[in-house]
């Protein structure tokens, strides 16, 4: 299991629990980062920043800050 | 625009007849929400803050087969049960004002995720119509959806609408207008949570409708609200309905 | 259908908490309607396998380390040009309109008999003021906006927003705040209220009080007028891309300010934790075109004029009345303007274009009348209709040097906000405190900039 921060480029994996509290868990939640969503990584910008992940059909971008509370399992590469 | 008039202006409505129906129109940002209520409304459209909150709302009045409807934009949401600012206002406006009828505007290129608004949505209120918009879009992203599946999984109307051409446009307010009359036929999907969920959900709901008596507001909503911490709505339905006894005891409730 | 969530968080680190209570519980809320999302979808969408995700590859090029920034300036550069050369021809119709219109009123006044001054005060206080500011304000609005309407629909925003995120951040502001300083291009009035889509306060503030060091619309002719003029007679015509690119230089000077104020702010006044930040790429989507326009249009003209209506109208007044009461052989106006003439020097400039300034609080767009009249020692704002009559008189006339050149141009890039957007700061801050805060900061700055820059170039 991995920090979604950690999940490299076109890879893939399934979100297995966040570790946020309170607002910030209600907010990732709302946008998708739900328990069982499978997510990959579109694009990261290196030196940290926002990095761009895909999830349920939608590109969002997130800062270090919040893909460090997502932890994932990883499941295979995107072509 | 005061809080009070823009409620007052979608209870009136579901009281006295002859005032216009006052329709919501809700769905997340960025799915030609905007476009929709421009193509309706046109210039007969005022925009304002939502009283003590920098959330902007917008409404305007559009006329169908002569009768006047007012349409209220509902800021542009992702759900309804987090605690920013916009949600919280689009919440309480569905719940509390009661619209009588809501569109959800859902953007066909990420149908899944809109759908988590539109179920929220039909836990507060029955007389849905979804709009699948950017139907154009989803085709060239080669996305097809299913609009009679949609419509018989969801049990409420959906139209199909590609708005920045105006396809759509006429079917919607045709389903607006049937839905305001109350002629059309709803079978909403029900959800069923967790049975811990639910049996927390019963519990509350029971408490609320012993409290309250004729309390107009839908209590699973009001209970789904409370399971997430949100007294706060308790104290804004006594805001507008005077029941501070109800939310004095939301206060303490206690936590399943 | 994934891990069921008791397990998950004990499997998870010790950090995850949450075993009972209440959010577990909304916690399988969200969960269970994320679920009977993905099932619905999951019956009534179908996806052919799409060839390429053009999507995806626009944005490996749009927001590359490599291409990225390039291509927003060029982007915005273009957008500037477009703006410049669309809005020259309907700015001189409508002035010429105006000035047509302004001899039937002169005639009707004079008809009703009015008295010298009174005729003076309405007419070429008042009205040519009001009459300056829509002309030269109403067309570049009515472009730009629209573009940056088109641009917003098309989706490109979020990509300069991420673009441009890393530095915000660092400088302790909200990566949202490059959209606002955008739209503070086509009018920092409209810029302060674009701030609302930033939600921590905080962040906003900061937003606010830096929108002003991007140039709105209403400074451009000051800073191309310049920067044509100062670049020595090369190239004396206004050609479009001259002017371009003077205002592209212009705006990187002001988001550089932007980006060091918001830094200073957030470290003093404004000291925060950076906010829950999340950016969505939206798909590119074709804008309706039709709708879009004719709404923009129509949004701009009433702003525009209802601004020249309470803001510049009055200010006309006023200026006029200077600009002809008599002290002693000059006027209230010239009088004033020698007074600030050796603090002016210091700055580099004069005692005439900081008057400029000054009565240039209601409207931008005062400025360059304001500094002609001041150097003609007209009584009523006047328009020089060539650039080559304008160079004559900064420059053959009244000693403009480059010096004089850089420091106008860097004072009115960093100067107060104008009358509209104060008022705009206060309505949605509702705070005095911090409208103040938002006069005086650039003020200072401005201050601080020239001086240094004067100093420093007269050494040579």
């Amino acid at each position: 299991m991995i920090k979604m921060t950690d999940l490299p480029v076109r890879a893939r994996g399934r979100i297995c629990c966040l570790a946020a509290e309170g607002t910030m868990r209600r907010r990732l939640m709302d946008l998708g980062f739900v328990p069982g969503t499978e997510v990959e990584t579109v694009r990261r910008r290196p030196g940290g920043g926002l990095a761009v992940y895909l999830l349920r059909g939608t590109m969002i971008a997130l800062r270090k800050g919040q893909s460090d509370y997502i932890y994932i399992e990883r499941s295979g590469y995107f072509e | 625009m005061s809080n009070a008039s823009l409620f007052d202006l979608a209870e009136g409505s579901s009281r006295r007849t002859g005032s216009p129906p006052v329709v919501a129109l809700a769905g997340n940002p960025n799915t030609g929400k905007s476009t929709i209520f421009n193509l309706l409304t046109g210039l007969r459209q005022h925009t304002g803050n939502w009283p003590g909150k920098t959330v902007l709302v917008s409404s305007g009045s559009y006329y169908y087969q002569k009768q006047e409807y007012q349409l209220v934009d509902l800021p542009g949401t992702y759900s309804l049960l987090a605690n920013s600012p916009d949600e919280e206002s689009a919440s309480e406006f569905l719940c509390f004002a009661r619209p009588r009828a809501t569109v959800v505007v859902a953007d066909a290129t990420c149908l899944e995720r809109n759908l988590n608004l539109v179920l929220q949505v039909l836990e507060i209120t029955t007389s849905l119509i979804v709009c699948v918009n950017l139907l154009d879009e989803a085709k060239r992203k080669k996305i097809f959806i299913d609009i009679k599946g949609l419509e018989a999984e969801l049990g409420v109307p959906v139209i199909a609408a590609v708005a920045s051409r105006g396809k759509g446009i006429s079917q919607l307010k045709e389903a607006i207008k049937k839905m305001v009359e109350g002629k059309t036929c709803v079978q909403p999907r029900s959800i069923t949570y967790d049975p811990e969920v639910e049996k927390a959900l019963q519990q509350i709901e029971k408490q609320i409708a012993g409290k309250g008596g004729a309390f107009p507001v839908n209590c699973r909503w009001l209970a789904l609200r409370m399971l997430e911490g949100d007294a706060g709505l308790l104290k804004k339905a006594a805001e507008y309905k005077n029941l501070e006894e109800i939310s004095v005891w939301g206060q303490n409730l206690p936590k399943p | 259908m994934g891990a069921k969530p008791a397990e998950a968080i004990e499997a998870g680190p010790e950090i995850i908490r949450g075993t009972a209570g209440s959010q577990d519980l909304s916690d399988r809320i969200v969960q269970t309607l994320y679920q009977e999302a993905e099932l619905i979808a999951g019956k009534v969408v179908s996806k052919k396998a799409a060839g390429v995700d053009w999507d995806r590859r626009l944005d490996d090029i749009l927001t590359s380390r490599l291409w990225g920034y390039p291509l927003m300036l060029l982007l915005l550069g273009l957008i500037f040009w477009i703006t410049i050369s669309g809005a020259n021809y309907p700015s001189e119709l409508l002035t010429r309109a105006f000035f047509g219109l302004e001899r039937y009123l002169g005639q009707a006044l004079l008809w009703l008999g009015l008295p010298d001054w009174l005729y003076g005060f309405l007419l070429l206080g008042v009205y040519r003021s009001l009459a300056w500011v829509v002309a030269v304000m109403l067309p570049p609005m009515a472009i730009f906006f629209p573009l940056f309407t088109i641009l917003e629909d098309l989706g490109y925003l979020p990509r300069a927003a991420y673009n441009m995120d890393n530095l915000f951040y660092r400088a302790g502001a909200c990566g949202k705040q490059a959209l606002t300083m955008c739209m503070g291009f086509g009018c920092n009035a409209a810029g302060v209220i674009s701030c609302r889509i930033i939600e921590s306060p905080r962040e906003r503030l900061i937003a606010v009080l830096t929108n002003n060091f991007v140039p709105c619309n209403g400074r451009f002719p000051l800073l191309i007028t310049v920067a044509v003029i100062i670049s020595g007679g090369m190239v004396l015509k206004a050609g479009s891309i001259t002017a371009a690119a003077a205002v592209l230089v212009s705006v990187l000077i002001g988001v550089t300010a932007t980006l060091m104020v918001s830094y200073f702010l957030s470290r003093t006044f404004l000291q925060g934790m950076p906010s829950f930040y999340t950016l969505e790429m939206p798909p590119y989507r074709k804008p309706a075109l039709g709708q879009i326009i004719v709404r923009s249009i129509m949004d701009r003209t009433l702003f525009v004029l209802s601004r020249a209506v309470i803001v510049a109208a009055p200010a006309g007044g006023l200026i006029w009345i200077l600009a002809n009461i008599s002290y002693g052989d000059t006027s209230l106006y010239g009088c004033l303007a020698a007074i600030l003439d050796p603090f002016g020097h210091f700055l580099g400039m004069d005692g005439i274009i900081l008057m400029a300034f000054i009565l240039g609080l209601p409207a931008n767009e005062l400025v360059i009348p304001l500094l002609i009249m001041g150097y003609m020692a007209t009584g009523s704002l006047e328009d020089i209709h060539s650039l080559a009559a304008l160079k004559n008189l900064l420059v053959d006339q009244h000693g403009w040097t480059y010096i004089t050149g850089i420091c106008t141009m860097l004072f009115s890039l960093l100067h107060y906000p104008c009358g509209t957007t104060l008022l705009t700061i206060y309505r949605e801050t509702g705070s005095f405190k911090w409208t103040l805060m938002a006069f005086m900061l650039p003020l200072i700055t401005a201050l601080m900039v020239c001086g240094a820059v004067a100093q420093f170039l007269y050494l040579f």
